[in-house]
């Protein structure tokens, strides 16, 4: 009851801002904390805010980070939207979630009563989850950028995403598989791990659909730090394959202790294994790994470029990337995330929350982002085909094709 | 199935066990002893890992091995004196517990000072060698670690059975009061105790991620306890046992993973914990129990 009274009242208070909003008012004080007060200054400078609800802080507080500067350089690129012939201009209203599930929750609070028009983030499914509900009593919709968990979207008809969800990529990588020739395949699969034993499963299906043969099915438990038993079945069934999405940590256990049997094999992984302790720790034995990811360099050079140069335009930026100017899958779909959100805001005409939702229902990107056009199916998660592949080479993942799965 | 295919299983089996094998006589010694299972084994095992990184980014491998040796030996001396000694005369199972916290707080020292990220374990080239016949392909270590597994428990049977400071062992094993009484310096006896099997899993330490690579934090739990099941399989206080238990759950470990079972792997060595618990309490070696346990 509590709650219905509460997301009546902050409903209205949307409201209220968003008529505010239509008003002209006489008061330019910016930076306000009250929600009226802000959309007020909005109105005056013709400006909107559109929060940004990611991790700053905390264990994903790096790849929060990160993704932080997907949305920044989005922001850089296209300041401005345009609704009723007014154009105003994108104030980012930046919350750290501290990937804590109960701050996320106060998090997506401050962001409601900000008024900001709609919402982008985050890393990591758990803080999405927690603060999904919020945004729905709200009504005010929000894209998912990496939060790759079913449970995200699903029920919640405000909850969006741009990024493909787990199993897809078992799915491609199958293809991929196939149109390289490997028509006999041993897997890999982690017991009592979703994400691994899901893209297995897909995999398979696929695999087999299109003609191939599992000849082994090995699995191992969390926290087994020996693979010579399975490995060597592996290396008995004669295989010229594995695919392996298993999380990073035993990436280099894999690969290490495959060559000390000698099995020599294309080792095939999801994007878990994009993480350079496999590179740092497997050395040799991890040259010729291939995984999929949501982005590569190399995948559009103009996208590479800008950001590129953005991030080195400023010490504090090239800082939060890692001291590195290489781009990761995340900041993509973090580019891709922004980029529909105003694609949205622009097809409804309006900065209403209910108008912008079910725009963002018909929508279909496919111009302006950079992962693959983006549509959503009814549960608003992305209609995605297409994923990047990535080879080491040299001990650096080296953009190499991206496969499109066609039905 | 063929005969290599087999080959290069038991022998992934041995070199596992001989690892598990060094480890449990570790457990076994400290059991026959203090008649106290000393939890934190198997994270003293995971610190002579980091040990191992460490020294090696500093000193070539030939200075390398004692100076893990010696600071696993230091590791485990500090905790026996800190940990254990003061509850001397408390009951038992107060120093069980204390052996669980110090397991915790090496994992959890480990989690903050090494960070939980795996780190990989420095490669020792002439252990590395590996050696191709036919279809079997083995690194040295493989090899290494069985027949170093069985010298050392010879050694070690020979220095309980047949050296001063061994009787003087048995003796505490038997009867500490009594032990204490005839002139024996108890602490002492305790303190080399833990000199001996920290020792060895320094070695086993060396042999177990030489193989496998990569060192984190938890690297030490679920080995350590799979130890300890084959220091009871063996029969708990006999250090041949402990080999021997140790074998077998290497051995068994591999087996059941390479059938295709290996949810089962992990449930098997607990399932034989407790049918050995059931069946044979005192293990394969385990004296006749006229205990006061």
């Amino acid at each position: 009851m509590k709650k219905k009274v509460l997301s009546i009242v902050l409903t209205a208070a949307m409201m209220a801002n968003v008529l505010a909003g239509c008003s002209t008012s006489p008061t330019g004080s910016s930076g306000s904390d009250s929600g009226a007060a802000g959309t007020d200054s909005a109105a005056e400078g013709s400006t909107i805010k559109i929060g940004v609800f990611e991790p700053k802080t905390g264990e994903n507080g790096s790849g929060g980070t990160q993704e932080e500067l997907g949305i920044e350089y989005a922001n850089s690129v296209r300041p401005t939207v345009t609704v009723g012939g007014t154009e105003y201009t994108i104030e980012l209203d930046w919350q750290d979630n501290q990937s804590d599930k109960t701050v996320a929750a106060t998090a997506a609070q401050k962001l409601i009563s900000d008024g900001c028009v709609g919402v982008i983030g985050g890393y990591g499914s758990g803080t999405c989850i927690a603060a999904g509900s919020y945004f729905a009593d709200a009504k005010i919709p929000a894209i998912g950028t990496t939060c790759t968990n079913t449970n995200v979207t699903l029920g919640n008809d405000y909850y969006f995403r741009v990024c493909y969800l787990d199993p897809f990529q078992g799915t491609v990588m199958a293809d991929w598989a196939i149109d390289q020739g490997y028509t006999e395949i041993a897997t890999i699969d982690n017991i009592g791990n979703e994400y691994t034993s899901g893209l297995v499963q897909t995999f398979t299906a696929e695999y087999e659909a299109k003609g191939g043969k599992i000849v082994a099915a090995e699995t191992f438990q969390t926290n087994e730090s020996d693979f010579k038993a399975i490995l060597t079945n592996i290396k008995a069934s004669g295989v010229k394959a594995v695919f392996a999405p298993t999380d990073y940590l035993y990436a280099p256990l894999l690969l290490n202790q495959a060559a000390d049997l000698g099995l020599d094999v294309q080792w095939i992984a999801g994007d878990t294994w994009n993480n350079p302790v496999i590179t740092e720790d497997a050395g040799d034995n991890a040259e010729g790994v291939v995984i999929d990811c949501f982005y590569a360099e190399g995948g559009n050079e103009e996208f590479d470029a800008g950001f590129k140069e953005w991030i080195n335009a400023d010490s504090s930026r090239l800082e939060a990337n890692l001291n590195s100017d290489t781009i990761i899958g995340n900041q993509a779909m973090c580019y891709d995330a922004y980029m529909v959100m105003l694609d949205a805001i622009e097809a409804a005409d309006s900065l209403e929350g209910e108008a912008i939702q079910a725009a963002l229902k018909d929508i279909n990107v496919t111009e302006g982002v950079v992962g693959g056009a983006v549509k959503f199916d009814e549960n608003g998660d992305a209609e995605k085909n297409t994923t990047f592949i990535l080879k080491v080479e040299g001990g650096e993942f080296t953009y190499v094709d991206s496969v499109t799965h066609e039905e | 199935m063929s005969l290599a295919y087999l080959l290069q299983q038991l022998l992934n089996g041995l070199s596992l066990g001989g690892a598990y094998a060094l480890i449990a006589i570790g457990y076994t010694m400290v059991y026959g002893i203090l008649r106290m299972i000393n939890f934190a084994h198997g994270d003293v095992f995971m610190m002579a890992g980091y040990f191992m990184i460490y020294s090696m980014a500093v000193f070539p491998w030939y200075v390398s091995l004692p100076v893990v040796i010696a600071g696993t030996i230091v590791l485990g001396v500090v905790i026996e004196k800190l940990a254990y000694k003061p509850l001397r005369s408390a009951p038992r199972m107060s120093v069980m517990i204390s052996a669980i916290g110090v397991a915790y707080l090496l994992e959890n020292l480990a989690n903050y000072l090494f960070t939980a990220m795996p780190q990989s374990y420095p490669q020792i080239d002439i252990l590395k060698h590996v050696y191709t016949l036919g279809d079997i392909t083995v690194s040295r270590v493989t090899l290494v670690a069985p027949v170093l597994t069985v010298i050392l428990t010879v050694l070690m049977i020979q220095l309980v059975n047949h050296t001063k400071m061994g009787m003087a062992m048995r003796a505490c094993s038997k009867d500490q009061n009594t032990a204490r009484i005839m002139g024996i310096k108890v602490d002492s006896v305790i303190t080399k105790t833990f000199i001996i099997g920290c020792g060895l899993a320094a070695i086993g330490s060396i042999l177990y991620f030489t193989d496998r690579n990569t060192v984190q934090p938890y690297s030490g739990s679920l080995p350590g306890l799979k130890c300890f099941v084959a220091a009871v399989l063996g029969g708990i206080g006999s250090i041949p046992g402990a080999m021997v238990g140790g074998f077998i759950v290497g051995v068994c470990q591999i087996a059941i993973t390479a059938a295709g079972y290996s949810v089962f792997s992990d449930a098997f060595t607990f399932v034989l914990l407790i049918i050995i618990l059931l069946v044979r309490p005192t293990g394969i070696f385990g004296e006749k129990a006229t205990d006061k346990v």
